[in-house]
């Protein structure tokens, strides 16, 4: 570990979520104050010394609000981070930082919302008005075109992909028969004993070819919340700590939001290459060292190059690394053990950083052996941003 | 949320996977019904109506377009069944009739999917059953509050096996309180618009584009100090940060390099399944255009295409691409 690095200086000590669903049936500011102080309680910290509050900026929760409703004292520390999912592990490490730097003491991570039952992630753009802000303008190449959502932005880089390296939907299949067997046993998860086969995901609807209904992931109502202090207190609190060895961010390569079709090569996500190299350098690690992944899949095809960019396996060949078995139990590196969001919940990222947590921590429901690391990976197709938690 | 419908849910669930009929055809399946509905559809394949040909194919005979399969059992107009169908007893109430009794009283046919099993030949007689598939939570939509409701009809024919199945998708809805404007009628055209295609947002950096296509020209900017092109068009040029450009008209040749058939959300303004693509300019630039004369199945990586320069509407011209066929 180089002087003055960010590893090990700080550690994630709290988890807490709401239960995942369709329909909280509260507002998104109950979520979030519920979440906020399950992680609080979940670590052994009193609410008033929270002094640092992280989130997303597509969070609809103001922080100065949360930290009125439970009862803080002095808030010292506020930031919120861009491009959608990219955000999940970039909290992380602001409050890292935070921590790192003496700025704060208690640093907690939120993300809260009904996604399902009062908006609808997925839509995408189809009832978006026309303006002139950047961010919409940009929008404006693709959607008088149709290609109006998620889904379909992700599926021109899945077609090319497939071309250039032989990889099938049914490829793209097997992430989301994995990540439902791993749901299947986690009592937490939308898709709780709700195993899905290959057939199942063959036979399910186009959504936007190639990309299947089977091939995105859940819509999700639900909050969690991730508890962030020194390394050195974490060693007085009630669980095992999960230290940050590496925490960093990436954008490169002509970024843009959810549409890199401008770079050179459209089937990579050379912003995660980004994040690898420096998770890797921080960590003082390789791909050797991490025995099991949170991998993010908003869309099945983009878990293929980002297993690829990790370095788990060589460009081109994630199909085969999958062919294998390997991202299962028993497999090399067991990925999304919580079911990920296509089996637990959509949570922007922040449930697989909770489940990152327990598998250091040795409680989680899908407990892969003799766990030292874990890698975690937030939103792709936009800028982005990762996290090795370790012991 | 506010649930209030927990009982007519509770009896619409009770529904599901009950099966009804079977409900028989009026005639076994004969070769004029076929001819009719060729010549109504415009289909001419061979197999359908040509007898020579249809005995010498692998079927040994003349079939009937698969698609015809729904109109084989459907009621008359008085919406008498086929005699030797059997009803609807009151044991099996219809879930359409329970929404329109609770003021679902709308409805729209959402789509229809039909799976084929086996040939339906002269001779064949083809009878149905009915039963309701799935029955989701209660929706808003842009149309109103309402249910989509599916249902599964599975075609069986007089050896009973099944032929076909067809998945049918309606929503029952209410429509907003709004509709009624008393006293308009008349003095403006009620004539609907069109189903328009989302707008871009038009800004400094981009405006040019568009009021090119308008021109009925591509553009791409070029940075007048390196003469890079780009797209899309920034102020800025990444190459060597000039704030100089001007624009070059395209040749509007370019190949295919990656595409989608795009099914979900099927929009009004567009196809099903709509075909758009990333499309490589012989010029060096990418862009996103929908696909046209073409049909979704048959869209390849690196096929040549050219740009359709295209009027959508009153205020939308869009680049869009066909395939240069040589």
């Amino acid at each position: 570990m180089a002087a003055g690095s960010l590893s090990g200086q700080a550690a994630i000590v709290g988890i807490g979520a709401t239960e995942f669903s369709k329909n909280s049936g509260r507002s998104e500011m109950t979520l979030a104050v519920e979440c906020v102080t399950s992680a609080l309680e979940d670590a052994g910290i009193h609410p008033s010394e929270v002094d640092g509050l992280v989130t997303f900026t597509l969070d609809n929760n103001p922080e100065i609000e949360i930290f009125r409703e439970i009862g803080g004292e002095e808030l010292k520390f506020f930031s919120r981070i861009h491009y959608v999912g990219g955000a999940a592990c970039a909290t992380v490490q602001q409050a890292a930082m935070a921590v790192a730097s003496g700025v704060c003491e208690v640093v907690v991570c939120y993300r809260a919302m009904n996604e399902r039952s009062e908006y609808r992630f997925g839509a995408g753009m189809q009832d978006t008005q026309a303006q002139a802000d950047f961010e919409t303008a940009h929008y404006g190449w693709y959607i008088p075109h149709g290609l109006v959502t998620p889904a379909s932005w992700v599926a021109i880089c899945a077609q090319r992909y497939m071309y250039e390296t032989g990889a099938t939907t049914e490829d793209f299949g097997r992430v989301a028969v994995a990540a439902r067997q791993f749901a299947s046993t986690n009592p937490n998860a939308w898709f709780y004993e709700q195993p899905i086969t290959l057939d199942d995901h063959q036979n399910s609807r186009w959504i936007c070819g190639p990309l299947r209904l089977l091939d995105c992931c859940q819509e999700s109502d639900g909050g969690v919340a991730l508890v962030i202090t020194s390394a050195e207190r974490a060693k007085k609190l009630n669980h095992k700590p999960a230290l940050i060895k590496g925490a960093a961010q990436g954008a490169c390569d002509d970024p843009q939001m959810m549409t890199h079709f401008y770079r050179q090569d459209i089937t990579r996500l050379s912003e995660v290459g980004l994040v690898a190299k420096q998770l890797y350098r921080q960590a003082g690690l390789t791909p050797d060292d991490i025995q099991t992944a949170v991998i993010y899949d908003h869309f099945t095809p983009f878990v293929l190059p980002q297993l690829e960019e990790f370095g788990f396996c060589d460009k081109g060949t994630a199909k085969d690394f999958i062919r294998d078995g390997q991202i299962t139990m028993g497999g090399r590196l067991p990925i999304n053990t919580h079911g990920g969001q296509i089996g637990e919940a959509y949570i922007h990222g922040m449930n697989g950083i909770a489940e990152a947590v327990r598998q250091v921590r040795g409680s989680a429901v899908n407990q892969v052996d003799q766990v030292n690391n874990v890698l975690v990976s937030a939103g792709t197709g936009v800028p982005t941003s990762g996290l090795i938690l370790g012991q | 949320m506010e649930n209030n419908n927990k009982e007519l849910e509770a009896r619409m669930a009770a529904t599901i996977g009950v099966e009804v009929g079977p409900q028989r055809s009026w005639d076994p399946v004969n070769l004029p019904m076929i001819c009719h509905w060729c010549q109504a559809m415009g289909d001419d394949n061979p197999m359908y109506t040509n007898l020579e040909y249809a005995e010498q194919s692998d079927q040994g005979s003349i079939i009937a377009p698969p698609t015809m399969i729904q109109a084989l059992t459907m009621k008359g107009v008085t919406e008498t069944p086929a005699p030797g169908s059997v009803s609807r007893t009151e044991e099996q109430p219809y879930v359409l009739d329970m929404l329109d009794e609770a003021g679902y009283v709308s409805v729209v046919a959402v789509n229809c999917d039909q799976e084929y099993f086996s040939h339906v030949k002269p001779g064949d007689d083809i009878s149905h059953i009915m039963t309701i598939e799935s029955i989701s939570e209660l929706k808003h939509t842009a149309l109103g509050e309402g249910y989509f409701v599916t249902e599964l009809w599975t075609f069986i024919n007089q050896d009973n096996e099944k032929v076909a199945e067809m998945r049918f998708r309606l929503l029952k809805f209410k429509t907003p309180q709004q509709a009624q404007r008393p006293g308009s009628a008349g003095s403006q055209s009620n004539k609907p618009k069109a189903p328009q295609r989302p707008r871009p947002g038009l800004n400094r950096d981009n405006a040019f584009f568009w009021k090119g296509l308008k021109q009925g020209k591509l553009l791409i900017q070029r940075c007048t100090s390196c003469q890079t092109l780009r797209h899309p068009p920034s102020p800025m040029c990444p190459s060597c940060q000039s704030l100089d450009k001007d624009v070059v008209e395209a040749s509007g040749k370019g190949v295919v390099h990656s595409f989608v058939n795009l099914h979900h959300p099927a929009l009004p303004a567009f196809d099903d399944p709509n075909p758009i693509a990333l499309v490589e300019l012989e010029e060096g630039t990418r862009l996103v255009a929908g696909l046209i004369n073409i049909e979704p199945e048959d869209v390849r990586i690196g096929m040549p295409v050219k740009a359709e320069i295209t009027q959508c509407d009153d205020e939308l011209t869009l680049a869009l691409f066909s395939p240069v066929t040589e």
